[in-house]
């Protein structure tokens, strides 16, 4: 039986160190494993991140290899996804629809950089069978909806800003997604702004807790439950809206325009004083002829690009890839329903990718 | 592991070597040459049992060491929220507050309710395909369709619910007068049971047909009627096998992710009654997770895990003991 007895020992050993180095693997140092992936062949970059760039991206680094024969690998899972393979580096840049918080900086081993590289906006779509016309919202409406405030569709509240049209008097139904994503993030982050009510009971976040309504898995869970529930209103991004032809809201924005969301009113939101750092919230713009949930969506790097063992030549290429995407590579944005970035944007992403260095030389000239 | 030869037999201690034919043991007996192969016999044994051993355990270490990731990686939350975690009623990712209670009811309400509608389906199956009907085109016909229940990938069940479950449900509640949403608890629960039917129905069925037939001829020999000896033989012999098919069943339910997140409505809240939406604990993993970027919240939703994995060891526990007291008696 000593054979026995030992074999359980061994195991009980492999059991106790396996726990150690899980121990330290939550402890974030996930580093051998990064350095292989980030460092690999020398012609192909690893990408991960937001889903909702990942039309365009794709579209964008197809093209880009056939005139540059650069293999760009993107994974498209999700914003926060993006910024953790990042911070662990175990891609060679993040793509996300929200800017790094303080404490996601804080966790990058150095200053990392945003660069906006499209923009896209957040629509409120509705199943009112009996409605023809285009429905109206203002902020406040919104808001009181999605809080539970407003619980039926012929409300006087919405009825006043949609005069001349007959309101049914069913249940109104919340749709937003279940699953976190930068979508719920831009419309959070709208209403934040718009409500003090939504500002303290909920919050913004990609995802929250919300006070009433149905979750649906992604922008076709959302979408199914409205066009499946009569009285039912909830936000998806607009390209999916156009795409599948969905029935989507006007919104007031800060001027008191009602604003039908579309490309054009996207890039129009967009043409505001953009901040030196790229790091800007479109949502509620300034801009008279914008659409106010609207949302810039960033590639995000390191700052300094010399890091577990790259070579200039990567650090050139990859920001040349990023140089290509926010001039050249606009040009494919609008037959995907994304907005193309305005010229202030592009300007500010220039200055900002020119900040970038190579072992403490700028890499763009 | 002492082998010795002696009187030119070999004997062993430790071990019990079960099949060996006259020719064999005459063989052995033969000669030193002989025996030298069956030194040779015996070592490939050991290889053997000691490959088996060694393969078991590495069972143990495996779910000891799914268990120890889950508590590790629990540990943050567990600082941050304490056991207050258990029957918190608020998931704020926002603020960082995460309490566990609404995804903990949402799971066993849906689980046990998708049980007892399961159970009296599942329940007929294995009697008609164990007493009434064991060959025959149609048994094989049910019994492959029941099978086949069990081989659908469960997305499928998930949006055959979302397309044909949820508008009836609606109609169904608009009709007796209350919120009609058709998502919900009820929803997942009726996807559930047909999803669990199977697990019960089939090892049911095997429980059925070995029941000893002269036990069953025995009790028709006294006048009994048919529905009398499966009363009174067929389900107290099968007793312990029903309620092992019924916990498999109840495990599947535990754990299944997909089906009911596409139309329990997924609802941070309570659920007030079993037609409100909720959400389970194995759906909010899964939804989450991916983007949870906070070390609080990320830690919050292993936990999560962590609770599901006790909730099934508790329930599978709990179950064991049911089965040997049945055995006992």
């Amino acid at each position: 039986m000593k054979t026995l007895k030992s074999l359980v020992l061994v195991c009980l050993a492999v059991i106790i160190s396996g726990g150690a180095m899980m121990t330290t693997s939550c402890n974030g140092s996930g580093g051998s494993k990064a350095d292989s992936t980030a460092s690999g062949e020398d012609n192909s970059i690893m990408g991960a991140g937001s889903s909702f760039d990942n039309p365009l991206f794709s579209k964008m680094f197809s093209e880009y290899n056939k005139s540059n024969g650069l293999k760009i690998n993107y994974q498209s899972i999700g914003s926060g996804g993006g910024i953790k393979g990042l911070t662990d580096k175990t891609v060679d840049f993040g793509a996300s629809d929200a800017p790094l918080s303080d404490d996601q900086a804080k966790a990058m081993t150095g200053p990392a950089i945003h660069i906006p590289v499209t923009a896209g906006a957040v629509v409120l779509s509705y199943n009112l069978p009996d409605m023809k016309d285009t429905l109206k919202l203002t902020p406040e409406v919104l808001a009181g909806m999605f809080l539970g405030d407003i619980k039926k569709w012929n409300d006087p509240k919405i009825q006043a800003i949609n005069k001349g049209s007959k309101l049914p008097a069913i249940d109104i139904v919340i749709a937003h997604r279940a699953d976190a994503s930068g979508t719920s993030n831009i419309f959070t982050t709208y209403l934040t702004k718009v409500s003090k009510d939504w500002e303290t009971k909920v919050g913004k976040g990609s995802s929250v807790s919300w006070p009433v309504g149905l979750g649906g898995k992604g922008n076709e869970g959302v979408a199914g439950t409205i066009k499946q529930t009569p009285g039912a209103i909830g936000y998806i991004e607009l390209a999916y809206a156009i795409q599948n032809g969905m029935a989507f809201a006007k919104v007031a924005n800060k001027s008191g325009a009602f604003i039908t969301p579309s490309i054009a009113s996207v890039t129009a939101a967009a043409n505001i004083d953009i901040p030196a750092d790229g790091k800007v919230s479109l949502t509620n713009t300034d801009a008279a002829d914008g659409y106010p949930i609207s949302g810039l969506s960033w590639v995000i790097i390191y700052q300094e690009q010399k890091y577990n063992n790259r070579t200039s030549d990567k650090a050139s290429k990859m920001l040349k890839l990023i140089q290509w995407m926010i001039h050249d590579g606009q040009a494919f944005s609008s037959a995907l329903n994304y907005a193309p970035l305005s010229e202030k944007a592009v300007s500010v992403g220039d200055a900002i990718l020119k900040t970038a260095t190579y072992d403490g030389k700028p890499v763009l000239q | 592991m002492e082998t010795s030869v002696e009187n030119e037999l070999i004997t062993r201690n430790d071990i019990s070597l079960r099949v060996i034919t006259s020719e064999k043991i005459r063989d052995i007996v033969k000669g030193i040459k002989r025996v030298k192969r069956s030194h040779r016999q015996i070592r490939a044994e050991n290889v053997f049992r000691r490959t088996l051993v060694i393969i078991g355990l590495a069972m143990v270490v495996l779910v000891v060491g799914i268990m120890l990731t889950l508590i590790v990686q629990s540990i943050p939350s567990l600082k941050a929220l304490g056991i207050g975690y258990l029957w918190g009623q608020t998931w704020d990712p926002v603020r960082d507050v995460y309490g566990a209670l609404p995804f903990l009811a949402g799971t066993l309400l849906t689980s046990f309710l998708a049980l007892a509608l399961s159970i009296p389906f599942s329940f007929a199956v294995a009697i008609f395909l164990g007493e009434y009907y064991p060959k025959g085109w149609l048994a094989n016909l049910l019994k492959n369709t029941v099978e086949l229940i069990a081989a659908v990938p469960s997305v499928i069940y998930g949006f055959w619910g979302l397309a044909v479950l949820v508008p009836i449900v609606r109609s169904m509640e608009a009709s007796i007068g209350i919120p009609s949403i058709g998502y919900g608890i009820f929803t997942s629960s009726l996807i559930l049971a047909v999803m669990v039917i199977p697990y019960a129905a089939s090892l049911g069925r095997s429980m059925i047909q070995m029941v000893p037939s002269n036990l069953k001829e025995a009790a028709y020999s006294l006048g009994a009627t048919r529905w009398e000896v499966i009363r009174s033989v067929i389900l107290p012999y099968t007793r312990s096998g029903l309620f092992a098919g019924v916990l498999l069943s109840l495990g599947r339910a535990l754990g299944e992710t997909m089906a009911v997140t596409m139309v329990i409505g997924n609802t941070p809240l309570m659920p007030k009654n079993i037609f409100s939406t909720g959400n389970t604990m194995a759906s909010v993993i899964a939804n989450e997770l991916g983007e949870a970027d906070k070390m609080v919240y990320n830690s919050a939703l292993i936990e999560l895990g962590l609770v599901l994995f006790l909730v099934t060891v508790v329930i599978n526990m709990i179950g064991k003991k049911v089965i040997s007291r049945f055995t006992n008696e």
